[in-house]
């Protein structure tokens, strides 16, 4: 088996999913020939031809709602966006078309789609192509919005999300992309859409986060590990609909809950999870509710978003301060 | 999508003077004048009665709903209503022209191409009423009414893409207001349309008034029709209130689209009578002296006026269709307001289709005994 990266991983899904059902066709901004400008799509125009890997006009807007056109006939669209800053066009066609289509026809039409997009920052691009927007697509009901943290994830998940016969927006971590390396068996295994991942047991503290700075919440829980402190991390993946027991059964256990998420604080949805602690949890807590999260700041240039993004030395700050109440 | 083959580059020649590379006009064409009179010789389907009594037929039908639904609006019985009054040979036109697998995508004014399309009235008066049952209707594959405008044009290419791809022999139709026009989807469905030669037909209803805005402040451009032409694609105008024009101009479109010819934009141009929906008064921003004239361009009378002079209408055949179509649409009004809402789980029950965990536990929130009191 071999060992492949996150982009890989898209890649290797979103040709097994092409390969099981001629309904699904990718358009998108230079994901043809290019193969995308994260090399996402990289071959599928060559193998399956250029009317399932379709290099559309550049217009985001445009994008979604062909793709809402197609999915009401039987398609099954997978659209990338080429970054998360340029996927407000799309909010439109997904929040007004794409999620209500279902409802609205009495399922009569339906609308299984796929908006794929590169997510987040730390890898030192140009202005607007590093935001977390994910909260933006967490407000929409019928919506499922989902984040992988790694190949295998990535895999699993995407192949779910395109198989799903509602629309789904999936957010990949850019800086996961080419972070690391692991076995992924091509055998069109999906992962649900349902649940959280425990990526981490422990009986301490719970760590609750999703997508790149899952790498440094890791870090954070290994270097607790090594003092003595049990973290429990876990993977939201799909941050729509949430998987709330599987938090509150963690903290339940630990008592003491961080939230670590790119995003900015305000509005971000570290606060739905704070705010479903204090509803069903309180009773379980030892400390407060933490969030370690991007400031309330416009996400600034290369040269300062190490400041921006959550730290290993920042979640570990809030988790000895979780810690510290007795 | 492999590029349109007959995508024509122009050749920079390199001269010094400057040199048209692009030329376009755009016509607009009409058969029957205010009077009914024809004005020059009628596409062949204008020579078969039963067609031209079809057209009259359905332009009353849409005429008798707008009235029924205004005056249960006006009496609390129907939600917010988007009157089409004036406008019914658009509508009626457009959808007598397409065949009955082909697909439409309307905005809110066009219940006469939905009714003509197998809509009931039934299912119209339950959209406006408030109930989404009104959109899942029993007749027909078209897509519901959009309220948000410009917003299903794109819709539409995707769904001449499918066509496309399928190799079926089928045509998307959007119809849109002036106002969509000045919106990026519209210029997006279009560019998209033409790079692809999409089977789509875009048609606009240019009523003089996007709410209170008039047609000369929406654009610069001369014509609504042009805005095809950046795109690569054919647009032309027709009068909106001449059902034969509409019809004619529209189905030339839908079999040059159906052909693979690609896609063509038909602006029809046609007045609102009345205000923008329930909830506006135009009376705000548009004297009455500017909505008078407007009457004597009324679609249906034109059409009865052209009926009667060829022999083809007689007094007694309009009022037993007066009568037929207020029959109709009485029935379709009573059943609407005998229908009860739908119960409040179904509310969750279309959201996804397998309710989510998280979702049940909100359907029992709203439907146990706090219910009446929860938010």
């Amino acid at each position: 088996m071999p060992e492949i990266n996150l982009v890989q991983a898209v890649n290797l899904a979103l040709a097994r999913a092409m390969a099981e059902d001629a309904n699904v066709i990718l358009l998108g901004e230079d994901i043809g020939v290019d193969g995308g400008v994260f090399r996402a799509t990289e071959g599928l125009f060559e193998r399956f031809g250029p009317e399932r890997v379709l290099d559309t006009p550049l217009a985001e807007n445009m994008i979604a709602g062909v793709s809402v056109g197609l999915a009401s006939q039987g398609f099954r669209p997978v659209a990338e966006i080429q970054f998360t800053g340029f996927i407000h066009p799309t909010i439109d066609q997904l929040a007004n078309h794409a999620s209500r289509l279902r409802t609205r026809t009495r399922g009569r039409l339906t609308c299984p789609m796929v908006v794929r997009s590169p997510a987040g920052g730390g890898i030192r691009a140009i202005e607007h192509h590093s935001e977390s927007v994910e909260a933006f697509f967490t407000n929409i009901p019928g919506l499922r919005v989902v984040i992988p943290s790694s190949p295998a994830h990535a895999y699993g998940l995407l192949l779910s999300a395109i198989r799903d016969p509602d629309p789904v927006v999936f957010l990949e971590p850019t800086r996961l992309y080419r972070a690391f390396r692991e076995e992924v068996e091509d055998d069109g295994a999906s992962l649900p859409l349902d649940r959280c991942f425990v990526l981490r047991e422990g009986g301490d503290l719970t760590l609750v986060s999703w997508g790149g700075p899952l790498k440094e919440t890791l870090a954070a829980a290994e270097r607790l590990a090594s003092e003595g402190v049990g973290a429990e991390v876990i993977d939201v993946a799909t941050l729509k609909p949430l998987d709330g027991d599987t938090i509150l059964a963690s903290v339940a256990k630990t008592g003491r809950c961080v939230i670590v998420h790119e995003a900015p604080l305000t509005g971000g949805f570290g606060g739905e999870i704070a705010a479903r602690l204090a509803e069903e949890g309180l009773t379980s807590l030892l400390a407060p509710v933490a969030r370690v999260a991007g400031w309330d700041t416009v996400m600034p240039y290369a040269r300062l978003e190490q400041h921006y993004l959550p730290s290993e030395a920042r979640i570990l700050a809030a988790a000895r301060q979780a810690l510290s109440y007795q | 999508m492999p590029p349109a083959p007959d995508l024509h580059m122009t050749a920079i020649s390199g001269e010094a003077e400057a040199s048209p590379v692009a030329r376009f006009e755009i016509r607009y064409s009409r058969y029957l004048d205010e009077s009914g009179k024809a004005l020059r010789s009628l596409p062949d389907f204008a020579r078969d009665k039963a067609e031209l009594v079809a057209l009259y037929k359905a332009m009353v039908l849409a005429r008798a709903f707008d009235a029924k639904a205004m005056a249960l609006q006006r009496t609390g019985r129907l939600g917010t209503f988007a009157s089409a009054l004036g406008q019914e040979a658009v509508a009626v036109g457009l959808a007598a022209a397409m065949r009955a697998e082909d697909l439409l995508l309307p905005s809110f004014r066009e219940h006469g191409a939905q009714l003509w399309r197998g809509v009931s009235p039934y299912e119209l008066f339950l959209f406006w009423g408030g109930d989404e049952r009104g959109s899942a209707f029993s007749q027909s594959h078209d897509f519901p009414i959009c309220v948000p405008v410009a917003t299903h044009v794109p819709h539409a290419a995707g769904v001449a893409l499918s066509f496309k791809l399928r190799h079926e022999p089928r045509v998307a139709v959007a119809v849109f207001g002036d106002g969509a026009t000045s919106k990026g989807d519209v210029a997006e469905a279009l560019n998209v349309a033409g790079a692809w030669r999409l089977p789509v037909v875009f048609v606009v209803n240019n009523n003089g008034w996007a709410i209170s805005v008039p047609r000369v402040q929406q654009t610069a451009a001369e014509t609504l029709a042009q805005k095809a032409i950046a795109a690569g694609i054919d647009g032309e105008q027709v009068d909106g209130n001449d059902v034969v024009a509409v019809r004619e101009a529209t189905g030339r479109a839908l079999e040059k689209a159906r052909r693979g010819g690609g896609p063509h934009l038909v602006e029809a141009i046609t007045y609102r009578l009345g205000d923008h929906t329930t909830a506006d008064d135009a009376s705000r921003y548009r004297p009455d002296a500017e909505v008078s004239p407007h009457w004597a361009q009324d679609p249906i009378a034109r059409l009865r006026r052209h009926l009667v002079d060829r022999d083809w209408w007689q007094k007694a055949d309009e009022e037993r269709l007066i009568a037929e179509a207020a029959a109709t649409i009485e029935e379709a009004a009573g059943r609407y307001l005998a229908t009860p809402p739908q119960p409040a789980e179904t509310m969750f029950e279309y959201t996804y289709e397998r309710l989510p965990q998280d979702l049940a536990r909100q359907r029992e929130r709203a439907l146990g005994p706090a219910a009446d009191t929860a938010g």
